[in-house]
C-alpha cells in the first residue's frame, strides 16, 4: 500500500467500527472487541506513516470533488500526522479504560456511546489529515454533531441544557465566523489547498487580514477563545471517558489544530507578521489564560476545574501561535501533544475517583491518595506535566513556547506565562496534598482502587507524560519542520 | 423521431392520464397510470436536460405553427431542470402515496386524488416548458386548481379552510400575474416570451412595462410565498395530506420562483430589473425579513408540518435571496437552492408523513419519543434537518455557500451575514424536533409504534440519500445550476 491509501485506511477504520459494532450491538463482547480492534488498526496505519512523514514526504489522496474545483482531500503533513498519531494512541489507551468505566457505573446506551465514540476518532482524524479548508471544515461540523450524543449521553434535563450550550456555542462559532471567512478565503486567493508558506500573502491587505484573522480565530469554537469558551465545562456533564478523551484530547486538540493550520498554512506565519495583525490575538489568548485559570482555582467540583484548565491550556497553543515565531510555532505544536497526555491522565484519574469511591468534588478528596495510591500517583505526575516541571512533557513544551516569546521580545507574553504557571500550580497542587497528606474523614468505607483496566490505562498515559521528557526527539522533529527550521 | 415531440409530451402524457384515470374509476389503476405518467414525465426530463446541456435551448412549435404566432415551447437548461426536479418528485411521492393517501382519505375518492395529482404535474411542467406567457398562465391555473381540491382533501377539517383561503389568495396572484401579461402586451404586441424581450428595448414609453413588472412580481410573489405574501402557505402544507404537503413543498414554490427568474433575466434583463428599477434592494430587504421572522415563527410552532412550513418560507427567502443580487453567481446559488431546498423539504415532508401515520399525527406530543419508536424515519429527519441548517455534507450547505460566496464576491457582507447568522434560527427550530425525539418518552398511546411500512420509508429514505448524496458531490447540481443560470440572463436567441 502506498502512504496516501494508508492515510485513506486510516480515515475508513474508525467508520469501519462504526459499522461493525451497529452490527454487533446485541452481542457486548464482540462489539468491545470492534472497538479494540479498530483503535488498535488506527494506531498502527498511523505509526506507519511515521519513517514517510520525517523523510518529508507528503501523502496526499484526492477521496471525491465536493463543490466545483474544491475536492475533498487528505493530506499528512507534520502537525497532522502529530495530531493523528495522538489520538490513535489515546484511542487505544481508553478503550479499555470505557470498557471498565461504562460496566462499572451500569451506563446505559452502550452501543450508542461506542459508535459515537469511533466517530469521533474518525472526524478527527479527517481534521489532522484534511488537504484544504473545505474537507477540514466538513470534518470540523461532523466532530460537533457526533459528539452531541456523548455530551447528552445521560438524556437528563441538565444534560440537555449542556448540549444545547455546546451546540450554539460550537455550531454557532462555526457558522457565523468560521464559515464567512473560508468562503472569504475562497474568493480572495482562489484556493484553499494548505501549503506552506500560506495562500493568503499578497491576495489581502492589513485591514482584510486581522479581520479574517479574527473570524478564523473566534470561528474556531473549539479552541476555546475566551468568550466562546462557555461549551467546554458545559460538556462535562457527558461520561468520564467522553470528557477524558474528546474534551482533553480530540475535540478541543482539534481546535488548537485548527489554529495553528490557518495561522501557518492559510495566512503564513511570515505574511502575518509582515501584515502586523495578530498583536490583538496575544492579548485575547493571554487573558484567556489567566481568566480560566482563575475561574479553576476557585471550582470545587474536579472536572469542572479540569475543564477551566483545559480552556487555560488551549490558550497556551493560540497565544504561542500568535507570537509567530519559530520557536513558538514548535512550543504550540509540542504543547498540543504535551498537554494531551497530561490531561487525559487527570481525566482518567477524576473517572477512576468516580467509580471508586463515587466523589466528584475537590473537597471531598481529603486522603484519598492512601486509598488509591495508583489513581492518585497518576494525577500528581498529570498535574505536575501541566504545570510544567522536569522531567515531564509539558516542560519541554513551555520551554519552546518560552524561548519564543522572548525572541519575539513579547514581554506580555512573558509574564503571562510565569503568572499562568503559579496559576497552574496553586490549583493542582492543593489537590495533590489533599490526596496524601490529609487524614481521610472519620468512617470512609471507600477502599478501594478503580477497576484494573482503568488503573492501566491512566499509569500509561503517565508513562508517556514522562517518556515524552525523556524521548521527544520524534516530537521536536516534526514541530522544527512545521516551523520550517 | 419521437424525442422531438418530447417538450410537448411532457405535458401531455399527464395531461391525458388525468382524465383517463377518471374514467377507469379506480384507486389502483389510477395510481398505476400516474406512476407510469410520472416515470414517462422524469424520463422525457432527463432526455431533455442531456439534450440541452449537450446541444443548448430546444425550441418547439405546437401544430408546426412558427413562433412569435403560434405558441413555442422552449427548453433550455434552467427549464429543464425545473422539470426534471418536478418530474423526480412525482416518481419518488407516487410510491409513497399508494399507503399515505388511502390511510388518509377515502377509498372512494382515491381516483380522484390521482386524477388530481396528474393535473397538477402536467400544469407545473407547463408552467416550466412552455415560452409564451398567456399559455404560462393557463397552467398556472391548471395547477393551481388542482392544488386547492388536493388540499381539500387533508382529512383535518381546517383543510377546507386552508384549501378557500389558498383559493382567494392564489386567484389573486394569477389575476395579478396576466394583468401583467396584459400591460407587457400592449407594450409590445407579443405573448411569446422571448420575441417579447426583443422588443422591450423598443417600447418608447418605459411606463407600462415597470407597471407590468410590479403587476407580475406582485402575483408571482404570492404564489411563490415571497414574504410578506406568504400567509396561504403554513395552513396549507400543515392541512394537505402527508404526499401532498411533500409534493407541493418540493415543486409548487419551486415552479414560481422559476417564472420569476424567467422573467426577469430572460425577459426583462438584468439592467431593467437592477439598475434602471430598485428591485435587487426591495427583493432583498423581503428575502432577509423571510429568513428571520419565517425561521423565527418556526420555532415557536407546535406541529411538526407547521414548523417545516414555515421553514419553507424562510429557505424561499434564500433563493429570492440569490436572485436579488441580480448575478450570475447569485443567480446560480438560486437555481442550486431551488433544486437542493426542494429536495430537502420533500424528503422531510414524506417523513413528517410516515410519522404522522404511526404516532397517530404531528403535534410535538406525538412527535416526543421518536427516537426510540422509528429510529430510522428519526435518524433520516435529522439528516434532512442538517440539510435546512446548512450542515457540510448535506444538499442544503452546496447551495449556502454559493449564496454566501457570491455575496461575498460582490461585497455584499450584510447579506453574507443575513445568511449566516439566520442558519442559527434553522439550528434552534430543527434541535426542536430533535430534543422533542430523543429526551422525551413516547406518549404512550400511538396508534401503531413502529417505522412505516417499506413502500413509505423507502421513497423517504431515497430522498434522504439523495439530499446527503447532493451534499457530497455538490458540484453536479453547482454546474447544472451555472449552465441554468447562464440559459435564463444569456440575450434569448
Amino acid at each position: 500500500m502506498t502512504n496516501a491509501q494508508f492515510a485513506a485506511a486510516a480515515l475508513a477504520i474508525p467508520f469501519a467500527g462504526v459499522v461493525l459494532m451497529v452490527l454487533a450491538r446485541r452481542r457486548p463482547d464482540v462489539r468491545e472487541a470492534m472497538a479494540f480492534g479498530a483503535a488498535a488498526m488506527l494506531f498502527f496505519v498511523v505509526v506507519s506513516l511515521a519513517p514517510a512523514i520525517l523523510a518529508g514526504e507528503r501523502p496526499s489522496v484526492t477521496l471525491f470533488e465536493m463543490l466545483p474545483g474544491l475536492p475533498v482531500v487528505l493530506t499528512v503533513e507534520p502537525l497532522g500526522w502529530l495530531f493523528a498519531a495522538v489520538a490513535s494512541t489515546l484511542w487505544v489507551v481508553s478503550t479499555p479504560y470505557s470498557i471498565g468505566y461504562l460496566r462499572g457505573n451500569g451506563e446505559a446506551n452502550q452501543t450508542r456511546f461506542y459508535v459515537c465514540f469511533a466517530g469521533s476518532i474518525g472526524a478527527a482524524i479527517g481534521i489532522a489529515f484534511a488537504g484544504n479548508l473545505l474537507t477540514l471544515f466538513l470534518f470540523y461540523e461532523a466532530l460537533t454533531l457526533v459528539t452531541y450524543p456523548l455530551v447528552t449521553h445521560h438524556g437528563t434535563d441538565e444534560a440537555r441544557r449542556a448540549g444545547r450550550v455546546y451546540l450554539g456555542v460550537l455550531i454557532g462559532t462555526s457558522v457565523v465566523f468560521l464559515l464567512p471567512a473560508i468562503i472569504a478565503t475562497w474568493v480572495f486567493a482562489g484556493t484553499l489547498d494548505f501549503r506552506p508558506g500560506g495562500i493568503l500573502g499578497g491576495r489581502i491587505g492589513p485591514t482584510a487580514a486581522g479581520v479574517l484573522l479574527a473570524l478564523f480565530m473566534f470561528g474556531i469554537g473549539k479552541a476555546a477563545l475566551m468568550p466562546f469558551h462557555r461549551w467546554l465545562p458545559a460538556a462535562m456533564v457527558a461520561p468520564t471517558p467522553v470528557s477524558a478523551l474528546l474534551h482533553a484530547v480530540a475535540v478541543v486538540k482539534a481546535g488548537v489544530f485548527c489554529v495553528v493550520k490557518v495561522v501557518v498554512y492559510v495566512f503564513g506565519v511570515d505574511t502575518l507578521a509582515a501584515l502586523g495583525g495578530a498583536a490583538w490575538l496575544t492579548l485575547v489568548a493571554g487573558f484567556t489564560l489567566i481568566a480560566a485559570s482563575a475561574v479553576a482555582l476557585r471550582a470545587d467540583n474536579l472536572k469542572r476545574r479540569l475543564a477551566y484548565s483545559t480552556v487555560s491550556q488551549l490558550a497556551y497553543v493560540t497565544m504561542a501561535v500568535s507570537l509567530l515565531t519559530p520557536a513558538a510555532v514548535m512550543g504550540a505544536a509540542l504543547h498540543l501533544v504535551a498537554h494531551a497526555f497530561g490531561k487525559i491522565t487527570l481525566f482518567f484519574a477524576a473517572g477512576s475517583i468516580y467509580t471508586a469511591a463515587h466523589k466528584t468534588e475537590v473537597s471531598q478528596l481529603d486522603g484519598i491518595g492512601r486509598m488509591m495510591p495508583w489513581t492518585m500517583g497518576a494525577f500528581a505526575v498529570g498535574a505536575f506535566s501541566m504545570i510544567g516541571l522536569p522531567p515531564l512533557a509539558g516542560f519541554v513544551s513551555k520551554w519552546y513556547i518560552l524561548t519564543g516569546a522572548m525572541t519575539a521580545e513579547s514581554w506580555t507574553a512573558v509574564g503571562v506565562l510565569a503568572a499562568s504557571t503559579l496559576l497552574n500550580a496553586a490549583y493542582f497542587v492543593p489537590i495533590v496534598y489533599r490526596a496524601f497528606f490529609v487524614a481521610p474523614p472519620a468512617g470512609d468505607v471507600h477502599g478501594r482502587e478503580a477497576p484494573l483496566a482503568m488503573v492501566m490505562a491512566q499509569v500509561v498515559t503517565a508513562a508517556a507524560c514522562v517518556a515524552l521528557f525523556l524521548f521527544p526527539g520524534l516530537a521536536i522533529a516534526l514541530a522544527k519542520s512545521l516551523a520550517g527550521g | 423521431m419521437l424525442s422531438q415531440h418530447f417538450p410537448i409530451l411532457l405535458v401531455v402524457v399527464p395531461l391525458i392520464a388525468s382524465p383517463v384515470i377518471v374514467m377507469a374509476r379506480s384507486g389502483f389503476l389510477g395510481w398505476v397510470a400516474s406512476l407510469a405518467a410520472s416515470a414517462a414525465a422524469f424520463a422525457m426530463s432527463v432526455a431533455l436536460l442531456v439534450a440541452t446541456t449537450e446541444s443548448g435551448a430546444i425550441s418547439y412549435a405546437i401544430g408546426s405553427w412558427p413562433p412569435p404566432w403560434g405558441i413555442e415551447y422552449r427548453v433550455d437548461a434552467a427549464n429543464a431542470l425545473v422539470a426534471l426536479l418536478v418530474s423526480a418528485i412525482a416518481l419518488v411521492v407516487l410510491p409513497y402515496a399508494r399507503r399515505s393517501v388511502s390511510a388518509e382519505i377515502g377509498q372512494e375518492r382515491l381516483y380522484l386524488f390521482y386524477a388530481l395529482l396528474m393535473l397538477c404535474l402536467a400544469g407545473l411542467l407547463g408552467i416550466a416548458v412552455t415560452g409564451d406567457a398567456f399559455n404560462l398562465f393557463v397552467f398556472l391555473e391548471i395547477s393551481s386548481l388542482a392544488t386547492y381540491v388536493l388540499i381539500a382533501l387533508g382529512r383535518n377539517r381546517r383543510a377546507l379552510t386552508a384549501a378557500y383561503q389558498y383559493l382567494i389568495l392564489g386567484t389573486i396572484g394569477a389575476t395579478l400575474y396576466v394583468t401583467g401579461v396584459g400591460l407587457l402586451y400592449l407594450a409590445t404586441g407579443t405573448l411569446n416570451l422571448a420575441d417579447m424581450a426583443a422588443r422591450l428595448a423598443d417600447v418608447p414609453d418605459k411606463r407600462p412595462l415597470v407597471a407590468g413588472l410590479a403587476f407580475i412580481t406582485a402575483g408571482v410573489g404570492l404564489k411563490l410565498a415571497l414574504f410578506p405574501l406568504h400567509a396561504w402557505l403554513p395552513n396549507a402544507y400543515a392541512y394537505a395530506p402527508s404526499a401532498v404537503s411533500a409534493f407541493l413543498a418540493a415543486t409548487a414554490t419551486k415552479v414560481a420562483v422559476y417564472v420569476l427568474m424567467r422573467v426577469y433575466f430572460s425577459v426583462y434583463g438584468v439592467d431593467a430589473v437592477f439598475r434602471d428599477m430598485p428591485l435587487g434592494p426591495v427583493l432583498a430587504v423581503l428575502s432577509v425579513a423571510a429568513l428571520f421572522i419565517a425561521s423565527a415563527a418556526a420555532i415557536v410552532q407546535k406541529d411538526l408540518k407547521r414548523l417545516l412550513a414555515y421553514s419553507s418560507v424562510a429557505q424561499i427567502g434564500y433563493i429570492t435571496l440569490g436572485i436579488s443580487l441580480g448575478s450570475a453567481p447569485g443567480l446560480t446559488a438560486a437555481v442550486a437552492h431551488l433544486v437542493n431546498h426542494g429536495i430537502t423539504k420533500g424528503a422531510l415532508f414524506l417523513l413528517a408523513g410516515a410519522i404522522a401515520l404511526r404516532a397517530g399525527g404531528t403535534g410535538f406530543d406525538r412527535v416526543a419519543g421518536l427516537g426510540r419508536t422509528m429510529p430510522l424515519t428519526a435518524f433520516a429527519f435529522v439528516l434532512g434537518g442538517l440539510s435546512l441548517i446548512g450542515v457540510p455534507g448535506t444538499a442544503g450547505f452546496a447551495s449556502k455557500w454559493a449564496l454566501v460566496a457570491a455575496a461575498i464576491g460582490a461585497g455584499h457582507w450584510w447579506i453574507a451575514a443575513a445568511v449566516l447568522l439566520s442558519s442559527l434560527l434553522a439550528v434552534a427550530y430543527v434541535w426542536k424536533f430533535v430534543e422533542c425525539a430523543y429526551f422525551r418518552g413516547p406518549p404512550g398511546d400511538a396508534p401503531d409504534p413502529g417505522e412505516a411500512p417499506a413502500d413509505m420509508t423507502i421513497p423517504a429514505f431515497a430522498l434522504t440519500a439523495a439530499v446527503i448524496a447532493a451534499g457530497l458531490f455538490a458540484w453536479p447540481v453547482l454546474e447544472a445550476s451555472a449552465r441554468a443560470a447562464e440559459a435564463l440572463m444569456g440575450a434569448p436567441r
